[in-house]
């Protein structure tokens, strides 16, 4: 009992991340239709971002992050403005094609700037567990799960509750009429891959403090983040919060109860599952936005 | 002026034409260089490569093999078995090397081992662990690295000093981690002394809490981590978290505990360490003098300290490729083999010399190398209490 209710908190822990990864892939794939490929790699850059601002600039911890996420955002809207507008109209492969190539691109860009060799993110956290009964967890990563909860519930505001969150949905449900009514339409799309990008950098951000980071770390990240979005529904925002805990927690009791050796293969077995039985994924309704 | 000028530039032109001429005649010895540069796992193989580049430019300083200046051709096995193959089969058949050095674990090392024996070239193995690399009757394979089994060994004989009752172990999911439970296990086993959790991880794997949690309940009072200096840091930094209290070894040569003090800090305090290289105290290695001249000249160049405990292994190998190639006298694929049993030489780690290894008739080489025990005490790598003086 001790050792399950470990392992729950920390797939919990785990889900949440996840879960931000997905949200902001499911809403470039779901709502742009585009199957970004590079997602991983914003990832990466939120935690690289980070590590320079903490670590070489020596800036104030959140602050760092707070410039990652920022970092990420700017990033996304270039790469919309340079890479991605002019492609719309263009088949989904072609797109794909694209993040393929800017996802080969950056991590051998990261590759050449940063070495291959593994930095650490200094944090204010101390280092010591708070421990609770049977279950012990890091300060720090207290600290993210608050900050993930932070996001996703800004994340759900922005796009439920503000107008622009309003443009963005009606932009992706129909382009020429949301034109019709007076809605920048190239700047939505530009908004939205920021906003997706600057998610990732954040759980890169969040999670490089934790782990380490290192060039080809946006890859499994990238893995986790298409499984999430496959479980939760394509475009489907409470779909890829909720895919997410369930991930992180069926990882962790597979890992625990079944075989470490096959803890990834536990997320994959339900993702093939639920494109069986449910193939446009748990959480999905009718039909799909965008 | 203008005499001035053809007086002394062409006089010197024309010597260094004669120079480079001289040169050209004499093309490089190319050795075949197989690392992971990049991939989870490329702090090592970058390290690797930079020891051989050491060892590299003394050759060349000295005069190089028979006069012959030596050139390495290394190529990126991307920490990927796959990649590996295509790598031994780029070096061999487009760059026609004669001998290869490679390819830091054992899965890419295994993976690579069939094309050795496809074009018949020699490769020189510096840092792979699984038995099966030796056993498999490749009589291409040179191993200057210890198999897990003896490296098991070499532990053997501190273990009174430790008091392990009950072990676990913790290991990445690849050739070497697997083979590496086994060997200690079977030494452990041996002595006594009980297994409890045996659990593996995906060499990507950043999230180790699962298996930790499972280790935690077991209730060893050692744990057996074999896996790269990466995830090593991870673990030790989790286990922290989930106040994993165990006595911790690392095993296979490549936790680079001046790397671990940098990123897990506290989290590494009072682990255990089976090393090959001491860079600490080249004093108290087999060649007190050529270690000491290895970390200056590392240390010169701007290379990262904690790198030296990896780098070694580059060095190592070059230097018994090139004193296979001088007892060879030519550069020539089934020369270099057959010199390699006859190499005896002072490595870095101690002797290097090749004994027969794997079924009868087509053995591979394996070297008897030195087998080291270090332990974090106040941020600092040091010799454990039982083994000072």
């Amino acid at each position: 009992m001790e050792a399950f209710l470990q392992h729950l908190l920390n797939g919990l822990l785990l889900g949440g991340t996840y879960a931000l990864l997905g949200i902001g892939l499911t809403l470039i794939f779901g709502l742009m239709n585009v199957v970004n490929f590079a997602h991983g790699e914003f990832y990466t850059l939120g935690a690289y971002l980070t590590f320079a601002a903490a670590s070489l600039l020596r800036v104030n911890f959140v602050l760092a992050i707070a410039v990652a996420i920022l970092g990420g955002s700017l990033l996304g809207a270039l790469c919309e403005r340079v890479l991605l507008r002019p492609l719309r109209g263009e088949s989904i492969d072609t797109t794909m094609l694209v993040m393929i190539g800017l996802w080969i691109a950056t991590q051998n860009g990261e590759l050449l700037a940063w070495g291959g060799v593994a930095k650490s993110i200094p944090h204010p956290f101390p280092t010591a567990p708070i421990v609770i009964g049977p279950v012990s967890v890091a300060p720090l990563r207290l600290f993210v799960l608050a900050a993930v909860l932070v996001l996703i519930a800004g994340s759900h505001v922005l796009i439920h509750r503000t107008r622009l969150g309003v443009a963005m949905r009606a932009t992706f449900q129909d382009r020429e009429t949301a034109a019709l009514m007076g809605i920048d339409v190239g700047g939505i799309h530009t908004l939205t891959f920021a906003f997706g990008s600057g998610l990732a950098a954040a759980a890169g951000a969040l999670l490089g403090p934790i782990f380490l980071v290192y060039p080809s770390m946006g890859d499994l990240a990238a893995l986790k983040a298409f499984s999430v979005v496959i479980l939760g529904g394509l475009g489907n925002f409470a779909g890829a919060t909720l895919g997410g805990v369930i991930l992180g927690i069926a990882e962790e009791l597979g890992a625990g109860y079944v075989s470490s050796g096959y803890r990834d293969a536990v997320g994959f077995v339900i993702i093939i599952l639920v494109l069986l039985v449910r193939p446009s994924g748990l959480f999905a309704r009718a039909g799909r936005v965008g | 002026m203008r005499r001035w000028v053809l007086t002394w530039i062409a006089p010197t032109s024309l010597a260094l034409v004669i120079v480079s001429a001289g040169v050209a005649q004499q093309d490089p010895i190319k050795i075949g260089v197989i690392a992971p540069l990049s991939g989870p796992v490329a702090a090592s193989g970058n390290y690797v490569r930079m020891g051989a580049e050491i060892a590299r430019d003394w050759i060349n300083a000295r005069g190089g093999v028979h006069g012959r200046r030596v050139a390495l051709l290394v190529e990126d096995n991307k920490s990927d078995p796959k990649e590996a193959a295509g790598a031994a089969e780029k070096l061999i058949a487009r760059d026609q090397v004669p001998v290869l050095m490679g390819a830091w674990g054992s899965s890419m090392t295994l993976a690579a081992m069939p094309k050795l024996e496809e074009y018949g070239v020699p490769m020189v193995v510096e840092t792979s662990s699984a038995a099966s690399i030796t056993k498999r009757g490749n009589p291409w394979v040179f191993r200057i690295s210890p198999p897990s089994e003896m490296e098991a060994l070499g532990l053997e004989k501190y273990l009174g000093a430790l008091g392990i009752r009950q072990a676990d172990f913790m290991a990445v999911n690849t050739d070497w981690g697997r083979g590496a439970v086994t060997a200690f296990g079977d030494m452990l086993r041996r002595h006594n002394a009980g297994i409890g959790a045996v659990e593996f991880m995906d060499q990507a794997a950043t999230d180790m809490n699962a298996q930790l949690t499972k280790i935690r309940g077991a209730g060893g009072d050692t744990l057996f981590l074999t896996t790269s200096v990466e995830q090593i840091t991870l673990v030790l930094k989790q286990a922290q978290e989930l106040r994993v209290a165990r006595r911790i070894i690392t095993t296979g040569g490549s936790s680079s505990p001046s790397q671990l003090v940098k990123q897990a800090g506290a989290a590494a305090e009072d682990s255990y360490h089976i090393v090959f290289f001491m860079p600490w105290f080249p004093e108290a290695m087999p060649d007190p003098n050529l270690a000491k001249a290895f970390v200056d000249e590392w240390t010169r160049r701007g290379n990262p300290f904690e790198g030296l405990t990896e780098g070694f292994r580059g060095h190592d190998g070059i230097a018994t490729i090139a004193e296979a190639i001088r007892i060879a006298s030519r550069a020539e694929p089934q020369a270099i083999r057959e010199a390699l049993w006859k190499v005896s030489l002072m490595g870095l780690n101690g002797p290097i010399k090749f004994e027969k290894d794997g079924p009868a008739g087509r053995e591979s080489g394996q070297s008897r190398p030195s087998i080291f025990l270090v332990q974090i005490k106040g941020g600092k790598a040091a010799l454990p209490a039982f083994l000072r003086k």
